[in-house]
């Protein structure tokens, strides 16, 4: 991938001019979603369409296979790929060009399955129904992309169905399945969005080398510029429909012209705030040996959280981190009283918090405040966002008429809302507005702890980063003790203290935000650290082989053993001791804890040896600070 | 990595997994068998309700008091109802539903042969409803938003607002006694040619089908629509599947579940319809029979004929659960 691959009007292998997209809305009046966007990508090339849900980067890519979604309507324009003209084409030869000529790889693997069919018959399917290849060949063929894309036993992971794959490894199946024609281009659709980060890591170096040594041209959408400065020679950013910015990948993360540009690469990186000084102050929130999980009652009780413990200092905010399934969103669950636990304790105050929350004091539930990830399903749609305000100060505060609807303006300021808003519904409102909303709904309560489970993950970089920055905001304001959990590590970088890591259910680290930037550090904690694309071009191609290694090979676990959590993924593992114990907790001399069978001496030379390894360029490790 | 996250994802399914798929079906056939025993009490105590005496009913106006209470205790009817129940409990479990307390004859030899007439309409009605109700309702998915999809949607409305009584009097009355083409009542008699066969059918099945037909279309409609508008479908047709094969291969195989649910849920109204049905044409099946017990007070055949009703119903419903929990992929591979 030549970032300096160049061709004239003339010499683009694919190229798309003064596009109009259409979309027809209940009223019948037709509103353009994509408009005038003019771009071309030359043979070999990757270029990126980036910008936030609703910009019409989806619609455009879309357009390239000459598609357009129920509703939607390609009202004018042009489209070319190679030598064919797309949007000429009559219904049945557009069957005939697309999955043979230009695939598409969708955000969503697992969505994108059939359910009911073999993986094998869906990958070959593309060359089978254009004729290409005999299924024969095309098994075959399938079975070596499988190889190229490094999935596990590439020989027989084809007889699997969807349900029976990891989701990493479907988006690569979908690969090969875009692949198999050998297409002229090959349109990739947030293909690693929905992947936890060390998993994303795996699927973008499969799909660059696979582009790579195939040659193939490539339209990449992403709305993670981080993701994209790794993939894309040239770069083009969309806003509202249009295209506001074009140029090479290495001049957009530089020299970026155009000013929403400019807000995407801030928000890509949002500044860290002072930590807060460590509070002597008897801890808000103690939380001892924790175990919770589901089912139980005659199903099968499925165990989630493992004996976590943690303590929140009043006005101080932990992070909690970890990759989905991990339990971070049980947890909040535990403490805001909604998921009881089945033993240890949680203390408020010193005292002890009752599990379920009917049996809660109104003043302890007042001080205990969740604000969940959608606010669009958090927020009840039938009601307008005064009453949706003033019911808690009505019930925790005892507020009502003329006192209730001032501190609902109030409240709405607090959120950087205007007043007037309290007469809307929330779906007249935008994504960063409800999640405003759903913050505001909270702090009516005045908690003193506010569980923050994910809030910005649904929201768009830009309006992500506000939120973020207004939540550091109320925290200085209002002394507010958080619980943030995330995902993302730079979210969590923004704003917290002290950070948690939470590896199935179990806290593998923990530590003040300086210490976790030091090392050494749990093997899971360095994997996720060093798995967080940066903003910077050739971050993937030089992180050492070294730094991202994971265990190859299964380890043989007997029954009745209680080994490690991470003992399946771990390179440092020690056979015969990772596997058959529970690891003891360390205290490290950089302040903090983690949970494993080496000594801080033993970490402490693997580490230092990954980042000083002569393959590594720069350090891989993002700086916390 | 990858070999883990596989490894990591399975050990989770094994802890967390679902019974496995006989086990499913065997809670699922246990829940029927615990619905129908519930179906038992309620229908005994709707009998129960019923106002009239039976004993009165039989003797006349003008029967004795003696008379009335010697029949009663003859009857058992001065018995209190949970006995009455369990007696009647037993004899069901035993294949023994009692007898007519109008004419002595034993429900079971009442109701064999009406069952059987019932059964021969319910068979016409979904052999010809069934296929035609899916192919109207998986074009009607296909070409959704189109001028035909507008006229199925709305002629499939208006059979559903027209009530079977309407149509079915109304069908007597333009072909049986203006036109003069089918008979106005459904009697067979034995050695009936297939002509004659068809024509005592066709007003009954007619009706019936009209009654079932749009509910089926329109809830196959749905579930397909449903499924067309998922994310596989919209990849195979960027893969270039072409609209029969997207529909055959893709669509069809995941509706199966939502579908033979609709199909289910349609033809239980089949229960409902025939009573009027029957009626109207006085055709000599179970729903005429039931009707006919009711205005005689004849306790044990409604409660046999409700009962036969009831458990038709469950399995229905019964049959399409299984048939969806069958057609799920996750239950069949682990």
């Amino acid at each position: 991938m030549a970032s300096d691959v160049r061709a004239g009007e003339a010499g683009w292998h694919v190229e798309v001019a003064n596009l109009l997209v259409t979309a027809r809305g209940a009223s019948g009046v037709s509103t353009p979603i994509v408009r005038d966007l003019s771009f071309g990508i030359a043979r070999g090339e990757v270029l990126a369409l980036i910008g936030e849900s609703g910009s019409g980067k989806t619609t455009a890519g879309l357009s390239l296979l000459g598609y357009a979604r129920p509703g939607c309507h390609i009202a004018g324009g042009r489209v070319r790929v190679g030598t064919t003209d797309v949007l000429a084409l009559s219904r049945s030869e557009l069957a005939d060009f697309r999955g043979a000529k230009v695939s598409y790889v969708a955000q969503s693997a697992a969505a994108a399955f059939n359910p009911a069919q073999r993986l094998l018959s869906q990958v070959v399917e593309p060359a089978l129904i254009h004729g290409l290849m005999s299924r024969r060949a095309a098994e075959a063929k399938a079975r070596e992309l499988f190889h190229a894309l490094a999935l596990p036993d590439p020989e027989r992971i084809g007889d699997r169905y969807p349900h029976q794959v990891s989701g990493g490894q479907l988006q690569r199946v979908m690969a090969a399945m875009a692949l198999i024609v050998d297409p002229e281009l090959i349109v990739l659709d947030e293909p690693s969005t929905a992947l936890d980060v060390t998993t994303q890591v795996e699927v973008l170096r499969a799909f660059k080398r696979v582009v790579r040594d195939l040659r193939t041209t490539a339209l990449y959408i992403s709305h993670d510029l981080a993701v994209v400065a790794q993939v894309a020679d040239r770069i083009v950013v969309m806003y509202g429909g249009e295209a506001k910015e074009m140029g090479t990948t290495g001049t957009i993360l530089e020299d970026a012209q155009h000013p929403y540009t400019r807000s995407l690469l801030a928000a890509a990186a949002p500044p860290g705030v002072p930590e807060a000084a460590a509070d002597p102050a008897p801890p808000l929130l103690d939380v001892a040996d924790l175990t919770a999980g589901y089912g139980g009652k005659g199903r099968a009780f499925i165990p989630v959280l493992h004996g976590i413990s943690f303590a929140i200092a009043p006005g101080r905010v932990l992070g909690v981190i970890g990759e989905s399934g991990c339990g971070k969103s049980t947890l909040a669950r535990v403490v805001a009283g909604l998921l009881p636990q089945t033993s240890g304790q949680v203390l408020l105050d010193g005292k002890v918090l009752p599990a379920r929350v009917e049996e809660r004091t109104r003043e302890q539930l007042r001080a205990v405040q969740i604000v969940f990830q959608s606010a669009d399903t958090a927020l009840n749609p039938a009601r307008r966002v005064g009453p949706i305000l003033a019911r808690p100060l009505r019930f925790y505060h005892g507020m009502r008429g003329a006192a209730a609807h001032r501190r609902v303006g109030e409240l709405l300021d607090m959120v950087r809302l205007p007043a007037t808003l309290a007469d809307r519904f929330p779906e007249e409102l935008s994504g960063g507005q409800k999640q405003r909303v759903n913050l505001a709904r909270a702090l009516a309560a005045e908690p003193r702890l506010l569980l923050c489970d994910e809030v910005t993950s649904a929201l768009d970089t830009v309006v992500g980063a506000a939120v973020l920055e207004l939540l550091a905001e109320l925290r200085r304001e209002l002394g507010l003790a958080m619980m943030f959990i995330s995902h993302d590590l730079s979210t969590v970088r923004a704003i917290c203290d002290d950070i948690m890591i939470l590896y199935a259910g179990q806290r593998v680290e923990f530590g003040s935000r300086a210490a976790l930037r030091q090392l050494p550090r749990h093997p899971y904690t360095d994997l996720l650290l060093s798995s967080v694309p940066q903003l910077r071009q050739g971050w993937l191609d030089n992180l050492g082989a070294m730094h991202l290694r994971e265990a190859t090979g299964e380890p043989t676990l007997e029954d009745g053993a209680r080994p490690c959590a991470f003992v399946r993924r771990c390179a440092l593992r020690i056979e015969g001791v990772c596997d058959r114990a529970t690891p003891p907790l360390r205290y490290l001399s950089k302040g903090g804890t983690i949970l494993c069978h080496h000594t801080e001496a033993e970490l402490s030379l693997e580490e230092v040896e990954d980042v000083a390894g002569p393959a590594q360029g720069a350090s891989a490790v993002p700086d916390l600070e | 990595m990858a070999e883990a996250i596989a490894a990591g994802g399975e050990r989770r399914r094994r802890i967390g997994a679902p019974p496995p798929l006989a086990a499913l079906i065997a809670r699922r056939i246990a829940i029927s068998l615990l619905l129908l025993l519930a179906v038992s009490v309620l229908v005994f105590a709707g009998t129960e309700m019923l106002p009239g005496d039976v004993a009165q009913m039989i003797l006349g106006q003008g029967a004795t008091p003696q008379a009335l209470a010697g029949l009663r205790a003859a009857l058992h009817l001065n018995e209190p109802a949970w006995l009455r129940y369990l007696h009647w409990l037993w004899g069901l479990l035993h294949g023994n539903a009692g007898h007519s307390l109008v004419n002595g004859m034993s429900v079971a030899t009442l109701v064999g042969r009406r069952l059987i007439n019932s059964l021969r309409l319910a068979l016409f009605t979904t052999v010809v409803t069934v296929p035609l109700a899916l192919l109207v309702g998986i074009t009607a998915a296909i070409w959704r938003g189109t001028t035909y999809d507008r006229v199925v949607n709305m002629l499939t409305i208006a059979t559903v607002s027209v009530p079977e009584f309407l149509f079915a009097t109304l069908a007597v009355l333009i072909f049986a006694v203006r036109l003069r083409w089918l008979p106005a009542l459904s009697l067979v008699m034995r050695g009936a040619s297939f002509l004659e066969l068809l024509r005592a059918y066709a007003l009954p099945v007619a009706t019936l089908s009209l009654a079932i037909f749009a509910q089926m279309a329109r809830m196959t409609r749905a579930a397909l629509v449903n499924i067309l508008s998922s994310s596989y479908v919209e990849m195979a047709a960027l893969k270039g599947v072409r609209p029969i094969r997207l529909v055959l291969r893709h669509a069809l195989p995941n509706a199966l579940g939502p579908v033979a649910n609709a199909v289910a849920l349609s033809l239980s109204f089949l229960l409902g319809g025939v009573v009027i049905v029957e009626t109207v044409f006085s055709y000599p099946g179970l729903a005429k029979l039931m009707v006919d017990a009711v205005s005689t007070r004849d306790m044990p055949l409604v409660q046999a004929c409700a009962m036969i009703f009831c458990t038709a119903y469950l399995l229905l419903v019964l049959v399409a659960d299984v048939i969806a929990l069958l057609a799920n992929p996750r239950l069949r591979h682990r």
